[in-house]
């Protein structure tokens, strides 16, 4: 993985002293909170509803087993013992005190960690295919470009007071695992017109969004060649700085921007920019930078082994839980006899994307002992272990479980992604923890589960679809009617590279009502699916009606 | 008021003319709008004393690309500290029209906001009038952040190239 150099360590360092003093400003009464907030959010800090919430960057997902251990004694020191990790492949601190921060900031600091961007009208973290580099179906590991764009958008003098937030995505495989149609950019590496042999560069989209105007990205560039990348996305990013609204906070983002000004005009005023920064140095990065970066992620010195694995394959026909285990969350690895080991963060009935700073150490140690001692953070709140010797595979399963951390449900119903909602959130409308607690314990009898097969639940608790409801393939949506917590269902979202927005399909059920409402729809579509269809291909087939006629007609 | 320009405090020649009917005196460096820009331009081309024109947030450089080298100073005024437009508009005025005279930020901008605003090409800020303690603040907010990964002309070496440099 990328390690810092003089300069980068020095920037984070002088960032925390920077942010330092604006806290001793802010304490002081010299800053006012309006003044504060964008310097703190351009730091990770957030006031949430009961206290400062803290959100840690994890560039593109990835942590090295001795920066897993920080977050845990950060978790101990500074927090209430346990951390969530995001959307966004990030880790957030729901209970640091203000005068703290930047103590947390120095501790991470050390660990060539920071929070710089995580929140604020600013570029943000950059986020990847949690697969990169060891994905059998990846055409080149788009790490040493995240890190780039990651480097790149640190401070950037002219980008760091957009009209709003900013997202990054970036895959190197035509498999989306990265939800890249759904970010402000997203950036998929293909080949060029040569085949083969052509050179490798980027598809380039821009709009997609979830929040309350959900959007797919558009593609504005087939290829863009890799020399050119940071070129473009100045181009495209001063476009948006510059004509971006800014009257009203909800048609802020590029989204918007693409979408009211039409995706064609939108991709020439880009390229009418461009056309000044394309053959300017400034924007290049020198190819022995490039290089340089890209050594981090070259591979691993990997041992030459069998495909197949005798002592797996007998301790999987032997032991049926460690089957359904190996069936769900071990992943093809390229090289042959490892295997990619998604950690579950989603105990039936627990909440979605937490862990606690014992269970973070014990991570950090089964990373060094199995893994090569990194990890990685998915966008659906999972954990990976990338490099598993498929041999390892039945030890590291009971280790898992040692620590509650082997439930075997990756891309099944109790496998839910959730905003921290009204138990947290000062913007939300509902509660949503408790809710996907609920539907997690209703539909996680494993063997249900395993029968139900791929499902992807998303839940938010609020229109801001921090949970991504809108590409669930069962949404569920909290929305406040009258001062009481009501939840809309979506059907049909798709975060993948068959990207599709969820249809609302009726009104929505009451707190009490609407897990029921979700087994509904569960066996609606037990009932009509046909051999070896998931839960997506059959609503593909069959449409919302019958799922709706179940759901309603009872009334 | 107070102008910090290249740093340094030093004493502002200009007047700013907001009202596009004041009388524009004729022995001082003064600032005027764009519309009066675009009203007055054959009445301005006996002026001798220096001209700078001032670019609201939702007014970009193409404006008045045409007739930059007329300027002696561009101002770009900042409604509020978070929009960011002028960032850009700085930016361009410097790389895309080569413009080599002052660009002062105007308007309600933070003490944060100094490095980047001198990163993009603003040369002088216009600043609530210090005392000894602010003027250190300055400095300091000039001088908190010494690494830099983009080059944005203005004449400091990005990472990305420091890094292969010798």
């Amino acid at each position: 993985m990328y390690r810092y150099d003089t300069y980068d360590q020095t920037l984070v360092t002088e960032r925390a002293a920077q942010f330092r003093d604006q806290v001793k400003r802010r304490i002081a009464g010299e800053l006012t909170e309006e003044e504060f907030r964008p310097l703190r959010l351009m730091n990770g800090l957030y006031l949430q509803l009961h206290a400062y919430m803290l959100r840690v960057a994890v560039p593109y997902g990835l942590l090295s087993s001795e920066q897993m251990r920080k977050l845990a004694h950060i978790a101990r020191r500074y927090d209430r013992g346990y951390g969530h990790f995001t959307t966004r492949q990030n880790i957030q601190y729901n209970w640091p005190k203000l005068e703290e921060v930047p103590d947390i900031l120095d501790e991470l600091a050390d660990v060539e960690m920071h929070a710089i961007q995580t929140s604020g009208n600013c570029i943000r973290n950059v986020t990847a295919d949690q697969f990169a580099g060891v994905a059998p179906d990846e055409i080149e590991d788009p790490r040493p470009y995240a890190e780039i764009v990651r480097q790149w958008s640190t401070l950037h003098p002219e980008f760091s007071y957009l009209p709003r937030k900013f997202k990054f995505a970036l895959t190197g495989s035509p498999i989306d695992r990265a939800a890249v149609r759904f970010h402000d950019i997203g950036l998929i590496m293909k080949r060029g017109t040569n085949g083969s042999t052509g050179q490798i560069g980027f598809t380039v989209l821009v709009g997609g969004g979830l929040g309350r105007t959900p959007f797919v990205g558009k593609t504005i560039r087939e290829f863009l060649p890799k020399k050119d990348l940071l070129s473009y996305m100045t181009a495209i990013m001063r476009v948006y700085n510059m004509l971006g609204r800014r009257d009203n906070m909800f048609k802020a983002r590029i989204k918007i921007q693409v979408h009211e000004t039409g995706a064609e005009k939108f991709t020439e005023m880009v390229e009418e920019e461009w056309s000044h920064l394309k053959d300017d140095p400034a924007y290049e990065v020198p190819e022995a930078e490039i290089e340089r970066i890209a050594a981090f992620f070259r591979p691993p010195a990997y041992e030459t082994l069998q495909p197949t694995v005798p002592d797996f394959e007998e301790k999987r026909l032997a032991d049926p839980q460690f089957a359904s285990w190996a069936a769900r969350n071990v992943s093809e690895h390229k090289v042959p006899g490892y295997g990619i080991v998604t950690i579950s963060l989603k105990p039936v009935g627990g909440i979605p994307g937490d862990a606690t700073a014992d269970q973070m150490d014990v991570m950090a140690d089964l990373a060094d002992r199995y893994s090569l001692g990194e990890l990685r953070v998915t966008h659906e709140q999972n954990l990976v272990l990338a490099d598993v010797k498929k041999s390892d595979l039945f030890d590291l399963w009971q280790d898992l479980n040692r620590a509650e951390l082997g439930t075997p449900n990756i891309g099944l119903a109790s496998d839910i992604i959730c905003c921290p909602g009204l138990d947290y959130c000062a913007i939300a409308n509902a509660r949503s923890i408790p809710i996907a607690q609920q539907i997690s314990r209703r539909l996680g009898d494993l063997k249900l589960q395993h029968n139900i097969g791929d499902l992807r639940i998303k839940m938010s608790g609020c229109i801001n679809a921090c949970g991504h409801h809108h590409v669930g393939n069962i949404g569920v949506l909290g929305v406040d009617r009258k001062g009481e917590e009501y939840y809309q269902i979506t059907l049909g979202g798709d975060a993948s590279e068959d990207a599709a927005i969820g249809k609302i399909v009726g009104p929505a059920f009451s707190k009490d009502t609407v897990v029921d409402a979700v087994a509904t729809v569960v066996n609606t579509y037990l009932g009509v699916r046909e051999d070896g269809e998931t839960f997506i291909q059959t609503y593909r087939r069959i449409g919302a009606k019958p799922f709706k006629e179940r759901l309603y007609d009872a009334d | 008021m107070t102008l910090i320009k290249n740093g340094e405090i030093v004493t502002d020649p200009w007047v700013r003319l907001d009202d596009d009917d004041a009388p524009l005196p004729e022995d001082r460096p003064a600032f005027i709008t764009v519309k009066r820009w675009q009203r007055d331009r054959e009445a301005l081309a006996g002026r001798t004393a220096p001209l700078g024109i001032v670019l609201d947030s939702n007014e970009p450089p193409s404006l008045i690309a045409d007739d930059l080298a007329r300027f002696e100073a561009v101002a770009l005024r900042f409604p509020k500290f978070n929009d960011g437009r002028a960032f850009s508009y700085a930016c361009l005025l410097r790389d895309r029209y080569g413009f080599k005279g002052e660009v002062r930020a105007v308007g309600h901008i933070l003490r944060d906001q100094l490095l980047f605003l001198q990163r993009a090409g603003v040369d002088a800020m216009e600043v609530a009038a210090p005392d000894a303690r602010a003027k250190a603040d300055w400095r300091k907010a000039l001088a908190e952040i010494s690494v830099y990964y983009q080059s944005t002309h203005d004449g400091r070496t990005s990472v990305f190239r420091l890094r292969h440099q010798a």
